[in-house]
């Protein structure tokens, strides 16, 4: 991963007086896998569509190579879409789909040829040339989209949402083609979902947003080892997210109990989020941790227990392979190195979007 | 360059309105045009006499206008609502065959609607003459019916083919009689497409002229033969106050049915 | 579970007022008036009156339909970018003036386009040469126009309306122009609308004889018009129903012929 490919500059973006976009700014790499991560109305489509041409943005500046691309029509820029619902042309035999971009570049015959045999090769489906679209399945049509899409040998692949369509065994599939598919091509993937499962396993970069704006960018693991905001920890994954108070660096106060952490900086005796992810929660004979408790549901979830523990009046989530019944008393331990503290929201603004999430 | 480009889309923005703007003053200058002739104080057509409401006074004792008037409200009215019931019946008999059954079927029942109408009526017009049936009310009842019948179904079906089979079973399987589990459950959402089915019916009915034409005898008259045979004579003024003040009814009546607060928005509220 | 039975009277009434009234104009079509089979009703039509009268039908319904589709295609196009939520509203508009009686609707046209009318009135006005408009065949297409255009917009509004835009945005995507992306994309797959829209206005134009006797003074004769006095004043119904045989087959043509291109019946118009 190098130099940057795309930069979008200070983006914002409205529908009839509602802001999608707020003086977004993003750089992509050459050759990485980012996905655009968040709830239906965040923006994360808009974006994808500024990025392909569709829409143009209110203000700010789309860079592609250096160059301003901002007001460049879609057919004139390097990128192609792979569009949710697959947008193929029904009218047209799955060759014909295919072709379609080569033709209107006037490529020779032979070459549209080649093309349309390794591209029906690349995505596993060799001999449905001929076949029409409706005739495929969801999974297949999907397949047909990116190969339209990749045989024009674009720089960059933007994907929208394009396996929301698909069923759950379908889906995990498709997942680990499109990353053989990345690298076989070695070209930018630009990827946009709700499912954050999605996001985890694909990415090289997550770009967490939320109503107009970035809540985070990093790799999977940072973004859900250490989520930087409440709404950030609470779209990935499942999380206890606690008011406390920090009292000084490498010690919190939680629930009225004392615990241990590694974070410094914050200050003393400042109010926080703490987010601690329910797999973290240790559950020890009581007395043995840091705070007492009882269980209070419990569910088998094949992986692990699910459990409720209510605790110095917080309903604490755990995650544990080992079993406890309703009614059990326990304690509660937290390696210091679990516990994530955030800075509480400090605009109204930020505060809205930890409360919508 | 960017402002060059906002202008020119402005101007194509423009264009399209102009073009919209433009067909629709040629759908309805005839219509404005009647309007106005309904005021027209002078008998002829062709010239203005100036203001008056006479025309919509004298409406109401031309008693063979009143009577053609009632004549095709009557027709359009039975007509469109015997088709309806015969229809949407048929819909749900239809929709419960085997596929090529229902091809042709479909094929029969399209072909009112296909050909010309010139042919569906004289094709009635020799039926009943045939079988020494006198033409007048009844015949033209029958014929309106049988092109107003396809258009039900042309409303019908679509909804019916939406309908998830397994709401109905549901019912059943609640207890439900099939007649109840067909008013309760089905029937609420095909309700949309019958009300349309109708709808249409009755404006088909109401604007045909060469089917009854036809079918219609000496005795009979609705509006459209009653203008007809005015033709040469010259149309009575009268004639343009009636249609004017069904025009500006049926007008005020869709305004206020779009205005009325949809029921399905208040839920959400 | 078995409802069949309640399209049984429909099915009753299908037989006796659709597929036996037609059985009856081909036997009335093919026999003369002691009940003897012939063919002279049919062939009549290639008596000099009758080919002329065909003929100038064909091609004004030709024109007119042509001028229909012409008109129709970017008004539905404009109307489709406006806004998908208002279709019912686009369709009441254009059904709204069938509450308005035809014959009158088509009659008002004499007011507007004859020698001392409103239109040459707006042209004098202008200080433009007047027309004379009415009582020509171009009053007879205009005449089809005003009534038909509505039939050829509704199908082909309904086949672009169900066109996703990421179809379009895709072949904007993959390098087409605007113009490529609709003589490739937007044209071919709103064909299903154009066919049986041209269906739906060539048949009733074909066979028309009220816009001809309206529009078209008495000296205009129309297909449509030699077959309707057959029936009403001359009384021969066998030539009549001979005629319209005839007249089926051209009708029965151009629905073949839609149909091909129409074959899931997307193109269906209200």
């Amino acid at each position: 991963m190098n130099n940057k490919l795309i930069d979008l500059q200070h983006i914002s973006k409205s529908y009839d007086g509602s802001i999608i976009l707020d003086d977004l700014s993003l750089y992509i790499r050459e050759n990485e896998f980012l996905t655009l991560l968040g709830p239906s109305g965040c923006g994360k489509t808009t974006t994808l569509r500024i990025l392909g041409g569709f829409e143009s943005p209110d203000q700010g500046r789309v860079i592609f190579g250096g160059e301003d691309i901002t007001k460049l029509p879609p057919n004139k820029r390097q990128l192609n879409t792979v569009f949710q619902k697959y947008a193929l042309f029904t009218h047209m035999t799955i060759a014909e789909n295919i072709a379609f971009g080569l033709k209107i570049k006037n490529k020779s015959k032979a070459y549209i040829d080649d093309k349309i045999k390794y591209a029906l090769k690349l995505v596993n489906l060799d001999g449905y040339g001929n076949r029409m679209p409706d005739s495929l399945s969801g999974g297949q049509q999907q397949r047909i989209a990116i190969a339209r899409a990749i045989v024009n040998e674009p720089k960059v692949l933007l994907l929208d949402e394009p396996l929301g369509a698909l069923d759950l065994k379908l889906r995990q599939d498709m997942q680990y083609e499109l990353i053989r598919l990345k690298n076989e091509l070695g070209i930018t993937f630009i990827y946009v979902t709700h499912d954050q499962e999605e996001a985890l396993t694909m990415s090289d970069t997550i770009v967490v947003m939320n109503q107009g704006y970035i809540q985070q960018i990093g790799t999977p693991e940072r973004i859900y080892n250490e989520p930087e905001n409440a709404f950030v920890a609470d779209f990935i994954g499942d999380s206890n997210i606690i008011d406390s108070i920090m009292l000084h660096d490498e010690l919190v106060e939680i629930l009225g109990a004392k615990f241990a952490c590694v974070d410094k900086g914050f200050g003393n005796n400042k109010p926080v989020d703490v987010v601690i992810r329910p797999e973290d929660v240790e559950l020890r004979e009581p007395g043995k941790g840091s705070m007492e408790g009882v269980v209070t549901h419990l569910i088998f979830k094949g992986v692990h227990y699910e459990m409720e523990v209510m605790a110095n009046g917080f309903e604490w989530l755990v995650h544990s392979t080992a079993m406890f019944p309703v009614g059990t008393k326990v304690s509660i331990h937290v390696d210091p190195y679990n516990i994530q503290i955030m800075n509480k929201p400090v605009s109204e603004d930020e505060e809205a979007v930890a409360i919508n999430e | 360059m960017t402002q060059k480009k906002q202008a020119s889309e402005r101007f194509t923005g423009f264009l399209k309105k102009f073009y919209v703007f433009l067909i629709f003053v040629f759908l309805y200058a005839p219509i404005v045009t009647l309007m106005v002739l309904s005021f027209n104080a002078s008998k002829t057509r062709s010239k203005w006499g100036g203001f008056t409401l006479k025309w919509y006074f004298e409406l109401f004792e031309n008693e063979a206008i009143l009577k053609a008037f009632s004549n095709t409200m009557i027709i359009a009215f039975l007509s469109a609502l015997i088709a309806t019931i015969l229809g949407t019946a048929a819909c749900i008999g239809i929709r419960n065959m085997k596929k090529r059954h229902q091809g042709i079927i479909m094929g029969v029942t399209n072909i009112p609607m296909l050909n010309a109408e010139i042919v569906t009526g004289i094709s009635l017009m020799l039926l009943f003459i045939s079988l020494g049936i006198k033409t007048g009310f009844l015949t033209v009842l029958l014929s309106h019916i049988t092109f107003n019948i396809p258009y039900v179904i042309l409303n019908v079906m679509p909804k019916l083919k939406q309908v998830n089979n397994s709401t109905y079973e549901a019912a059943l399987d609640l207890g439900a009689s099939p007649v109840y589990a067909f008013f309760k459950v089905v029937f609420p959402d095909i309700l949309p497409g019958v009300f349309s089915g109708f709808l249409m019916a009755f404006t088909m009915s109401l604007d045909d002229f060469i089917i009854t034409h036809f079918t219609k005898g000496a005795g009979l008259d609705t509006l459209s033969t009653k203008i007809y045979t005015e033709v040469k004579k010259g149309i009575k003024p009268e004639m343009y106050a009636l249609s004017t003040l069904i025009f500006i009814t049926v007008l005020i009546l869709l305004i206020l049915v779009n205005k009325m607060p949809d029921p399905k928005a208040k839920e959400k509220a | 579970m078995n409802k069949k039975w309640l399209a049984t009277p429909y099915l009753f009434w299908a037989v006796a007022f659709i597929v036996i009234p037609l059985l009856m104009v081909v036997y009335y079509g093919m026999t003369d008036k002691t009940g003897a089979f012939t063919w002279e009703n049919v062939i009549a039509i290639t008596s000099p009156e009758h080919v002329k009268a065909l003929m100038l039908s064909l091609l004004l319904s030709l024109i007119s339909t042509i001028i229909c589709l012409l008109l129709a295609y970017p008004l539905a196009m404009i109307l489709v970018a406006k806004h998908a939520s208002k279709t019912s509203f686009i369709v009441m508009l254009f059904i709204l003036p069938m509450w308005m009686n035809f014959l009158l609707r088509t009659l008002a046209w004499q007011t507007l386009l004859e020698k001392n009318g409103v239109l040459n009135g707006i042209l004098s006005f202008l200080h433009l040469p007047a027309l004379n408009l009415i009582n020509t065949p171009g009053a007879i297409i205009l005449g089809m126009v005003y009534n038909f255009l509505p039939f050829m917009v509704l199908p082909i509004y309904n086949v672009l309306a169900k066109i996703d835009i990421n179809v379009i945005n895709a072949a904007r995507d993959l390098g087409a122009n605007g113009i490529q992306t609709f003589l490739k994309i937007t044209l071919p797959l709103s064909f299903p609308g154009i066919a049986s829209g041209i269906t739906m206005v060539f048949v009733p134009a074909l066979t028309t004889f009220v816009i001809s006797t309206l529009l078209g003074g008495s000296k205009i004769l129309l297909i449509g018009n030699v077959i309707e006095q057959e029936f009403t004043t001359a009384s021969n119904w066998h030539l009549g129903s001979g005629l319209s045989l005839v007249l089926m087959i051209f009708v029965l043509l151009s629905m073949v012929i839609s149909s091909f291109f129409d074959k899931d019946g997307e193109g269906a118009a209200l």
